[in-house]
């Protein structure tokens, strides 16, 4: 008896996180090791839970917008886009051309800083140093664009329910195109870098496979669905504001490993910028930056609307009830990050203790989104 | 093994190319003419008192509540010299909970809160972070000397003077085609 239970082999649990430099915030996962393989996971989320949802029952609508920024604070601009478009449609208000413009440019701008971030902190995880330092070099352009267009970096609290707060600075125009034309090189740059490197190649292929019907079947959206093989993406699909006047591609991976999730980014950063030209050529020069008729503090009908956006994350969808008054009755997000981390166990499991810090970061979580 | 060594090659001649980055402490990156700092109080220096009248618009729409003020009334009126009824008393904003969102600078009618350049909030004192109506005004008057700052509904109705100049010179010049005047368009929506 005691002969065979020393033969025995038990799994180890292995905790990681939440103070963890690879967790990509305040994030949890325990693990269960055969040896160095993984045979399970579980994800422990919370840490950064702030209520928002709840919080925003008790804020009147401009006020929501502040939060949104915090959600996902990487890509602040896409997330007030999808509370602001959401307050639109429940109060069927028509926004003028010229903002729409303006948000689309900064929305791409932001799924570009955003997918850098991803690209610097996607090296780090495989264990290159350099990657990060390109990404945040391009970043830094990106957001000193919006420092001067918005006032701040990264919580801008510049989209208002029928349009945006203000005129951008005079010289918006030329300073995007300048811009978008340091980014072309820059993204080639970063993709020499790394995206063929040997060993990399041999640390991300094949790596935390997950195939497409799976992943449709668990949710997942965006750039990581779409490494699986599944072209789906919102703004082709549901088209909102004007991104049905924009000819753009959907990259797609076939593998869905961390390689095809990673590549897939690395495309839709050129195809950002390519929407980003042809916003800028179509954008009017002059007219309203607010929808008439909005006011300060709008009071939507009596009624319930639920919009989808994409962010650089996947479907982002907001869920408004409004009981007719000045602040929501109801608000529910449907975060992308919350959704996709739903993959990891399927992902990791039968993979080894190595690579699970990479399947993680290949998902582009944020956990201020997922913890809302 | 030929991309790793081209990849080498890259971080090679970024090494020998100018660095991007700006060694903090000692060197600031140059900011952003509409860069959003802390808010901060202006100072009228034409009748020599603060433009806040404690209307409190700014404190009911402020989505961290971080701020607080309590008015009086004008002696300087009484006197004669100021158009204002009503002047604030005291004001104070907790710069510790105050998450700059420019909510206060969008609704104050009164030209009187700003989002200052001021963005660098280490002190020493406990309390050195909950700034009272005094130090607001210094710091405001620091701000419009640096920036010359200038009230934003001056600016508006300059503006508007210049629209209405130019859309009667229009008018005078082809009466038949002159349309309805368009409203110009303020941030925010009225
Ligand atoms: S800053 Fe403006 S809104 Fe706030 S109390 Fe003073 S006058 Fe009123
Ligand atoms: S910037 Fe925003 S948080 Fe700060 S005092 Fe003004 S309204 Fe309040």
């Amino acid at each position: 008896m005691t002969q065979a239970r020393q033969l025995q082999s038990l799994d180890m649990m292995v905790n990681m996180g939440p103070q963890h430099p690879s967790t990509h915030g305040v994030f949890r996962m325990v693990l269960w090791l055969d040896g160095e393989e993984v045979v399970d996971v579980e994800p422990h989320i919370g840490y950064l839970h702030r209520g928002s949802e709840k919080l925003a029952e008790d804020e009147l609508y401009p006020q929501i917008i502040t939060l949104f920024d915090r959600m996902d604070y990487v890509g602040n601009f896409n997330s007030e886009l999808a509370f602001c478009m959401a307050v639109e449609k429940l109060m069927s208000v028509e926004v003028p051309e010229r903002p729409q413009y303006l948000r689309i440019i900064l929305c791409e701008l932001n799924r570009i800083s955003s997918h850098m971030l991803f690209y610097g902190t996607m090296g780090l995880d495989a264990g290159a140093m350099t990657p990060v330092m390109f990404g945040f070099r391009e970043r830094e352009r990106i957001q000193r664009l919006f420092e001067a267009t918005s006032g701040a970096r990264m919580m801008h609290n510049y989209f208002r329910i029928g349009g945006i707060k203000e005129e951008p600075p005079p010289d918006f125009k030329q300073r995007v195109a300048g811009v978008l034309g340091e980014l072309d090189a820059g993204i080639d740059q970063c993709d020499k870098l790394l995206t063929y490197n040997e060993v990399y190649l041999m640390r991300t292929k094949d790596v935390g496979r997950i195939s497409g019907k799976e992943a449709l079947e668990l949710g997942l959206t965006g750039p990581s669905l779409r490494a699986s093989g599944v072209p789906y993406d919102v703004r082709v699909y549901e088209p909102y504001s004007l991104y049905n006047r924009f000819q753009f591609d959907i990259p797609v991976g076939n593998n869905g490993d961390v390689w095809d999730r990673y590549a897939v980014r690395v495309a839709e950063m050129r195809e950002s910028v390519k929407i980003i030209r042809q916003a800028l050529e179509q954008m009017p020069d002059g007219g309203p930056l607010v929808a008439q008729g909005v006011r300060r503090i709008p009071r939507p009908p009596k009624g319930e609307t639920y919009l989808a956006t994409e962010s650089p994350r996947g479907e982002l969808g907001v869920f408004i009830v409004s009981d007719g008054g000045d602040k929501p009755y109801r608000l529910k997000v449907r975060p992308p990050s919350f959704v996709n981390l739903q993959s990891l166990r399927p992902m990791l499991r039968n993979s080894y203790v190595a690579d699970a810090v990479m399947i993680l970061g290949s998902l582009d979580i944020i956990l201020g989104e997922v913890d809302r | 093994m030929l991309n790793s060594f081209k990849g080498l090659g890259i971080t090679l001649r970024t090494f020998l190319g100018k660095p991007v980055t700006a060694e903090y402490p000692k060197q600031h990156l140059p900011i952003q003419e509409s860069f959003m700092g802390f808010p901060v109080l202006t100072w009228d220096p034409k009748v020599g008192e603060p433009y806040c009248v404690g209307c409190m618009v700014c404190i009911r729409m402020c989505p961290t509540q971080c701020m607080s003020a309590t008015m009086k009334d004008n002696p300087l009126q009484k006197e004669g010299k100021s158009t204002r009824r009503k002047i604030v008393e005291s004001f104070e904003i907790n710069l510790g909970r105050c998450i700059v969102c420019g909510i206060c600078e969008e609704v104050c009618a009164f030209d009187a809160i700003t989002m200052s350049h001021f963005h660098e909030l280490a002190t020493v004192a406990r309390n050195g972070r909950r700034v009272d109506l005094d130090r607001l005004l210094d710091l405001g008057k620091e701000y419009q000397h640096d920036s010359g700052w200038r009230p934003p509904t001056e600016i508006e109705k300059e503006k508007l003077a210049a629209l209405k100049a130019t859309q009667s010179a229009a008018a005078v010049a082809a009466p038949s085609s002159a349309g309805p005047a368009t409203e110009p368009q303020t941030g925010g929506g009225a």
